[in-house]
């Protein structure tokens, strides 16, 4: 089942890449076909989801794959990767019915981005190190050419510096990977073997370097100050539907790799480092929101939110680390809270991009100063807009708050000093207020002028992705108990 | 059950449904608002009556739970039945894109709703900030002016950096050991539940525009008048003090909130007073002496005096309401809410000056309307604490006698000759206030006149029993007399002299440039500053070392050329003449052969002595 989930966009992508004489129409269908077909199979998923005891996983599979380094296929879910999973088809639909009238060689961005499907959802599934590092890496891959191909503005560039340096990151990963594999006994590659073993416990220097390297790695992914310089101008550069999947999809694929690898399988060494970790989270959270508010370009704006809201998720893993007597449930809900922000950015940034690509698709700009009074041509637009904004800044009633209440609660519940990031909410708060102020409100000036509202293609997504938020805002326990389990296990695990 | 939920839901599913639809249902838009606030007011009265309580699954370890018992029965049928005749109100005052207005407010009642039976945290905090997130959208609703959005901006972000306070203590109770739901905050462990304390403290006085987050409220007045009647009276603000009741064995568990507390409360209502005696246009004098009445709820809170707090509450609701609505037919019908404009503008329409004196002398405090009486029994419980408060509050009594009494005399003198070259300064005046319109006041009117009931037996005593508070000091006849001679007197002579205007009380203080000054330009320089050293110090860094490796790689290459290269080449070149010279000793003769062994051993020996000395 996992398997047929994974590959199944793979399949498309090959046989889309493979003929030419495509109708470009059709090229685009098949791609919202696949998706769709991909959403109704997670679906299935979903309902015959029960969490294992143990902490085990759902839906395991497991192949011979390279035995001479005791790495096999091994693939499997549970309560930290299902939403996970579930977003990713979620978030690439979204973008197949945005991308539905792309005239820019539609055949081979449809396999692109299905191709990007498949390994973003092997990476969530991954219970293999070398499994995990190969969609890590493809993954980069597959996004450079997303921007350099789909891009505008200094696209070949922001490309490359992306490129550069998320590999470079994902070679501190492979470093931190083999020191694992060589302090196990017997040499292993396999998550669960590993979170079992703990193989670098009672060895502190060795255990503080390897996940010093894998902390990089993930770090820059995520991406955490200061490692964050590369997802502004890839961003900026990216098509709508390029941006909504890095900012929705592969940034959290730094962040899953916390509670999925660098947290239960190194445990002593996380906590040793939870300070330095939860540091630089809350100077992610602080720094990200006010070089946001400085920003005029609402592109760029949006991506510095993306290293704020990040950084919601490193305080709260960090604060996890931090053992005190009493405050395992506190530290608990700060690992729901994080993990439910990975889902809830996801779905709301990926709006906020969408809405964004609106603004340059119509005027070729992002420039806010170039706008006004948008909600007098496109209302639309401006209800949506308003929408994602009071999402993004955590709203209650929109998932946001359930993450962020659960991250500052549960984090100041473990240390006082996650609460030196509680004004982070409130600049993002006056970041995307004064946004909505400069683009939506006041007389219509500027480019604003005559602006199309949204057509259904691009209402329908963003839309449908801001009412997921919502749902997650009113109704959260559904979501919260698939991940509690999940939370509770890495805290337990963390803790040894 | 079933009922407090229709309390909270049918308004929010009709609000966000109008909001939805927009224009294509501005027609049916006052219709439905006004049944759906009917029906919310119906449920509101049952509830108050059944006391149902529920809890849902929200968080984990934490549930989304709503009761009611005797405090918020009171408030939330007062929310209500406002929230109604606001509407009622608003059908005929707002003709811009009524369903848009409609479903704001009736949103905002769902949250008010939500807030006034919340008794965990996360659905308290859940509700606080969509208050604040529809006060930012209501006060900003004429969105093509930009002073009016940002005044909304204003609101929502002073109120929200006030609400931070709520995160902190949601982290704080579990740090304390205690869980979410919030009679159980008091058993927190210390010194956390000084955190908890503080926390919710200052995201309470932040919404009730309390020292030093008032000037929230004057920027607040941009917004249409039907919302400051909602908002700035009897819902937004008015929770804030609401909070601090509903927390008040909280706030005496640690002592020094309490009295930090009353004074808050007590100071507020004199300085905000004297705002309020400064002003000269009407709704901000309104909006300043909220402020300052809502200082008398805070002081009862800080005092222990639920009862007389509340009374004071549902009051000031009424008369408040009352006196918006006012202001808000007066500005569409006249244009202008200046108040030397509006000098006899009570003769134009009857009806709205009547009640536009009873609202004024309910707010001065005259027997025997209803926020003398309720300021009194909040006042007697200060005095059994301390004389100083007693007093600051009696001063602050004074103060809105001189305010209401300012504004009575003003709109009951008579119209000069001159008096339609005030109007339209603002906008265009209809001369016109409408059956709807009347119907509100005078429904208000009769409750600012009488709801002084509340701390009257029997009703009093019936929700002193509710709440615990039978032994609670109650104003002597003195206490009584002292108050009700003093608004006379000061109304008297408002009418005798005119009032001074201090700049610094005109002005609110300064608090809003000040936090302009010390708070957001400094945090707007730090961002700009970080966004530099972003672009300019760390991407450049990064960059940096693309043409670092670059030029690294050059040099690298340089070295393979012109170092490595050349030293293979080189070995290659010596070696070859190396096999030169070895086949030249390559003679055949055996004589030269013997020489160079004999050369070969004695090298051999000389290398053996080195060696070994």
């Amino acid at each position: 089942m996992l398997s047929l989930i994974v590959f199944l966009p793979l399949a498309a992508a090959l046989i889309l890449a493979v003929l030419p004489a495509m109708p470009d129409r059709a090229a685009r269908w098949s791609w919202l076909v696949v998706t769709v077909a991909e959403l109704l199979l997670i679906g299935v998923l979903v309902a015959g989801y029960d969490t294992p005891p143990d902490g085990g996983l759902a839906f395991e599979e497991r192949l011979r794959w390279i035995p001479s380094v005791n790495s096999s296929y091994h693939v499997g879910v549970d309560g930290l990767s299902l939403p996970l999973v579930a977003l990713t088809a979620v978030v690439f639909t979204a973008c197949a019915v945005y991308a539905i009238r792309e005239d820019r060689r539609p055949r081979q961005q449809a396999a692109l981005f299905l191709f990007l499907q498949s390994v973003s959802l092997g990476l969530f599934v991954a219970q293999d190190l070398i499994l995990f590092f190969l969609f890590f890496d493809l993954s980069i891959v597959g996004m450079y050419f997303a921007i350099a191909g789909w891009g505008h503005g200094n696209a070949a560039r922001s490309a490359l510096k992306f490129f550069l340096y998320t590999f470079l990151g994902s070679l501190a990963l492979l470093l931190g990977f083999i020191g694992l594999y060589l302090a196990a006994d017997p040499h292993t590659f396999d998550i669960p073997e590993l979170v079992a073993a703990a193989p670098l416990a009672g060895r502190p220097v060795v255990g503080g370097l390897v996940l010093a390297a894998i902390l990089l790695g993930l770090a820059v992914k995520t991406p955490t100050v200061p490692f964050h310089t590369w997802l502004p101008p890839a961003h900026t550069d990216a098509s709508a539907v390029g941006s909504a999947v890095l900012a929705a999809i592969l940034l959290k694929m730094g962040t899953y790799g916390f509670v999925r690898i660098a947290m239960p399988v190194l445990p002593e060494a996380w906590q040793a480092w939870s300070w330095v970790i939860l540091i630089v989270g809350i100077v992610s959270v602080l720094y990200g929101a006010l070089v946001a508010l400085a920003q005029s370009n609402v592109k760029r704006m949006i991506a510095y939110t993306s290293v704020n809201h990040m950084g919601y998720v490193v305080v709260a893993v960090g604060a996890a680390g931090i053992l005190a007597d009493d405050t395992a449930a506190a530290r608990e809900l700060a690992v729901v809270g994080a993990v439910t922000q990975m889902v809830s950015h996801g779905l709301i940034t990926a709006a906020l991009f969408l809405l964004a690509g609106v603004l340059y698709d119509r005027r070729e700009t992002y420039e806010m100063g170039e706008f006004g009074g948008l909600a007098d041509p496109a209302p639309r637009f401006a209800t949506l807009f308003a929408i994602g904004g009071f999402a993004s800044l955590g709203l209650p009633a929109f998932s946001g708050f359930i993450a962020e209440f659960q991250v500052f609660a549960g984090s100041i519940g473990a240390t006082w000093v996650a609460a030196l990031a509680l004004p982070g909410i409130l600049i993002t708060a006056a970041l995307f207020l004064r946004s909505a102020q400069k683009l939506l409100t006041g007389t219509v000036g500027g480019r604003a002028v005559g602006f199309p509202d949204l057509h259904l293609r691009e209402t329908l997504p963003i839309a449908g992705l801001l009412v997921l938020a919502l749902f997650i805002g009113v109704v959260p326990w559904p979501l919260l108990d698939l991940i509690a389990p999940g939370s509770a296990a890495v805290v337990e695990l963390v803790s040894r | 059950m079933v009922l407090l939920w229709t309390f909270i839901v049918l308004p929010a599913v009709a609000g966000a449904a109008l909001c939805l639809v927009g224009r294509r249902a501005d027609r049916p838009a006052p219709a439905v608002s006004v049944t759906a606030a009917a029906l919310a007011l119906g449920a509101a009265i049952a509830v108050a009556v059944l006391r149902p309580q529920t809890a849902v699954p929200f968080l984990p370890g934490a549930d989304f739970g709503l009761a009611v018992d005797a405090l918020s029965a009171v408030v939330v049928v007062t929310v209500a039945a406002v929230t109604l005749l606001v509407l009622l109100f608003a059908t005929a005052d707002i003709d811009d894109r009524p369903a848009r207005f409609h479903g704001l407010m009736l949103l905002f009642a769902a949250a008010v709703g939500i807030t006034a039976t919340a008794t965990t945290l996360p659905a308290l905090l859940f509700s606080w900030e969509i208050m604040g997130a529809t006060s930012f959208a209501l006060i900003g609703y004429w969105w093509r002016e930009p002073d009016r959005v940002s005044a909304g901006t204003t609101a929502f972000l002073t109120t929200r950096t006030a609400d931070l306070g709520l995160y902190l203590a949601a982290g704080a109770a579990l740090a304390g050991g205690s869980s979410l739901v919030l009679a159980d905050l008091p058993g927190a462990a210390d010194p956390w539940r000084d955190v908890v304390t503080a926390g919710i403290l200052v995201a309470a006085l932040g919404k009730a525009a309390q020292l030093p987050f008032s000037f929230w409220l004057s920027r607040a007045m941009e917004g249409p008048s039907p919302v400051s009647a909602l908002l700035h009276s009897a819902a937004m603000v008015a929770m804030g003090g609401y909070l601090l009741l509903r927390i008040e064995p909280l706030l005496a568990a640690t002592g020094w909130a309490a009295t930090t507390t009353a004074w808050i409360g007590a100071l507020t209502a004199l300085a905000l007073g004297a705002v309020a005696v400064a002003q000269s246009d009407l709704k901000q004098l309104l909006a300043a002496s909220t402020s300052a009445q809502l200082g008398f709820v805070v002081l009862a809170a800080g005092v222990a005096n639920v009862s007389g707090g509340v009374a004071q509450l549902v009051a000031h609701a009424a008369t408040k309401a009352l006196l918006f609505l006012v202001a808000g037919a007066w500005l569409t019908a006249l244009g202008t809410k200046q108040l030397s404009a509006l000098r006899g503008a009570a003769r134009r329409w009857p009806v709205v000056g009547v009640a536009a004196a009873i609202g004024a002398l309910s707010l001065a405090g005259v027997v025997p309307l209803s926020l003398w009486a309720t300021k009194d029994d909040v006042l007697a419980a200060a005095r059994e604490q301390s004389l100083a408060l007693y007093l600051v509050g009696l001063a602050a009594a004074a103060l809105s006698a001189a305010y209401a009494g300012k504004v009575l005399w003003i709109v009951w003198r008579d119209r000069p000759a001159d008096a339609e070259a005030g109007y339209d300064t603002e906008q265009e005046g209809t001369r016109h206030v409408g059956v709807a319109e009347k119907i509100s006041l005078v429904v208000l009117a009769g409750g600012a006149a009488v709801l002084g009931l509340l701390v009257w037996p029997p009703v009093g005593e019936a929700l002193r029993r509710a709440l615990g508070e039978t032994a609670a000091p109650r104003p002597g006849v003195l206490e009584l007399a002292i108050s009700a001679v003093l608004a006379v007197v000061v109304v008297l002579a408002v009418a005798r002299w005119p009032l001074p205007e201090p700049r610094w009380a005109a002005r609110w203080l300064g608090l809003g440039p000040a936090t302009q000054a010390l708070v957001v330009r400094p945090v707007l320089q730090v961002a700009e500053a970080l966004a530099r050293f972003d672009d300019r110090v760390l991407d450049r860094a990064v960059d940096a070392t693309g043409p670092g490796t670059v030029r690294a790689a050059t040099v690298a290459a340089e070295v393979d050329d012109r170092g490595v290269d050349r030293a293979v080449q080189g070995v290659a070149t010596g070696t070859r003449r190396l096999g030169g010279l070895v086949r030249r000793t390559q003679t055949g003769q055996l004589h030269e052969y013997y020489i160079q062994a004999a050369v070969v051993l004695g090298a051999g020996l000389v290398l053996l002595l080195v060696v070994l000395i």
